[in-house]
C-alpha cells in the first residue's frame, strides 16, 4: 500500500479517526472495568473495617467534615446485639511524602483506645515510607488512648517511634490518626 | 528477518535499559524490589506488543508529518487500558505500581520501538520485537530490583533472609544509580565476550 501523502486533509482525517477509535475502545474498557474497580475499592474498605473492629453484626455509617482538612471522614459504628463494640474511622492525611493522600482505617473501642489501624491507601517511598503498613510500626498504636499517648514522632516531642529514614511519612501517619481521633471524639464519641 | 534473533536481541544485544539506555526514569524509580520490577516490566511488555502491532498495522495510512501524535494516541490508549484492567483485577499490584503505570506513556522504549522498528517492519516482526524488548526490559528490571532489595532490605521477593534493615542507601535513589552503573558495566563485559 502506498504511503498516504501529508496533505492537510489527510493529516486531519487520520488523527480524527485514530482519536475516535481510541476513545471508543477506552470508553468500552472503562465501562467493563468500572464495576470491578468499584467493587475492589468497596471490598478493601469492608476488609479494613473488619480488620480494625471487634466482631459486629450491624454497622451504622456517619459522614462528617473534620475541623482540619478538606475531605469528609466516614465513621462506621459497629454494634453487636445492640451493644456498641467499636467504631472504624476512615481518616486521611495530605502530608505524605508524595502528593497522594494517605488513607487509614482506625478502629476505636468504646473506651477511646485504639484497637488497630489498617492502611487503605498510601503511595509513600517503596521500601521506606511503605513500612507504615507493617505491624512493627502500626502496632505501637494498639491499646493506646490518644488522650494520653501523644500522636507525634519522638523527634517532635511525641510518643511515636518513627520509621527509620521516613520521618515525613511517620508524621503524616500521626496526622491522619490525630484527625480521625479528634473527629471521632468530637462528633461520635457519645453515640 | 530471523524471528528468533529478532526476539532475543532485546535480552543482551539491544537490551533497552542496559545497552540502549532507554527508559531510565521508571527503571531507577520502580526497582526497589524484585516484584515491582516484574510487575512494571510485564505492564510495559503488554503496552509494547500492543502499540508495536497497531503502529505496524496503520503505518502506511498515517501521513508522515503526524505520525508522532498518532503513535502517542495509540500508546496512551494501551497504557490506560493496562491501568484500568490492573485497577479492576489486581488491586494489590496496582497499589504498589499505581503511580508508575501512567509513566509508561512517556517511556522512551515504547515510542522508540514504534518509531525505529514498528513503523518500518511487518506486523509479525513488530509484535515479536515488542515481546523481546519487553522481556529484556522485565529481565533487567527484575535483576536490578532483586539486587537492590537484597542489599537494601535483606529480602528476596519479599522473603526476609536477614534480620533488621539492610543498607538503606540501596533502596534510596543513589542506590538505583549505583546498581544501574554496575549492571551496565557487567553488560559491557558480557557483550565483549560473546
Amino acid at each position: 500500500m502506498a504511503k498516504t501523502e501529508s496533505t492537510l486533509k489527510n493529516m486531519i482525517l487520520s488523527l480524527v479517526i485514530i482519536s475516535l477509535v481510541a476513545s471508543l475502545a477506552l470508553g468500552s474498557i472503562y465501562n467493563i472495568t468500572k464495576e470491578p474497580i468499584a467493587m475492589a475499592a468497596k471490598a478493601k474498605q469492608e476488609n479494613a473495617i473488619k480488620e480494625v473492629l471487634p466482631e459486629f453484626d450491624s454497622l451504622m455509617t456517619l459522614k462528617i467534615m473534620p475541623d482540619t482538612g478538606k475531605d469528609s471522614i466516614s465513621m462506621f459504628f459497629g454494634y453487636k446485639g445492640g451493644q456498641h463494640v467499636g467504631t472504624a474511622v476512615a481518616t486521611y492525611s495530605n502530608n505524605g511524602y508524595n502528593a497522594e493522600q494517605i488513607q487509614l482505617m482506625i478502629g476505636i473501642l468504646p473506651d477511646m483506645s485504639i484497637r488497630s489501624i489498617s492502611v487503605i491507601q498510601q503511595k509513600e517511598t517503596p521500601g521506606l515510607g511503605t513500612k507504615m503498613t507493617e505491624p512493627k510500626f502500626k502496632d505501637q498504636f494498639t491499646g493506646k488512648n490518644p488522650a494520653q499517648f501523644i500522636l507525634k514522632v519522638k523527634k517532635d516531642g511525641g510518643n511515636v517511634d518513627a520509621i527509620t529514614a521516613a520521618t515525613i511519612s511517620s508524621r503524616a501517619f500521626c496526622d491522619a490518626v490525630q484527625r480521625g481521633f479528634d473527629t471521632y471524639s468530637k462528633e461520635g464519641g457519645n453515640k | 528477518m530471523n524471528q528468533w534473533k529478532n526476539f532475543t536481541k532485546g535480552f543482551i544485544q539491544e537490551n533497552p535499559i542496559l545497552v540502549l539506555l532507554l527508559g531510565t526514569c521508571p527503571t531507577l524509580a520502580v526497582t526497589t524490589s524484585g516484584i515491582n520490577g516484574i510487575g512494571m516490566g510485564l505492564a510495559t511488555t503488554f503496552v509494547l506488543v500492543g502499540s508495536n502491532t497497531v503502529v505496524s498495522l496503520i503505518k502506511s495510512t498515517i501521513p508522515d508529518k503526524v505520525r508522532i501524535p498518532a503513535f502517542i494516541v495509540v500508546i496512551a490508549s494501551f497504557v490506560t487500558i493496562v491501568q484500568l484492567v490492573m485497577q479492576a483485577y489486581t488491586p494489590t499490584l496496582y497499589d504498589t505500581l499505581g503511580i508508575f503505570i501512567p509513566l509508561i506513556v512517556v517511556n522512551c522504549i515504547v515510542l522508540g520501538r514504534a518509531e525505529a522498528f514498528a513503523s518500518k517492519q511487518s506486523v509479525l516482526s513488530s509484535a515479536i520485537d515488542g515481546l523481546g524488548m519487553g522481556f529484556g526490559f522485565t529481565m533487567a528490571l527484575f535483576l536490578m530490583g532483586s539486587v537492590r532489595e537484597a542489599l537494601g532490605n535483606g529480602s528476596f521477593l519479599g522473603n526476609k533472609f536477614i534480620e533488621g534493615d539492610g543498607v538503606l542507601l540501596f533502596i534510596l535513589s543513589p542506590g538505583a544509580f549505583l546498581t544501574l552503573g554496575y549492571f551496565i558495566a557487567l553488560m559491557n563485559r558480557i557483550k565483549k565476550s560473546i
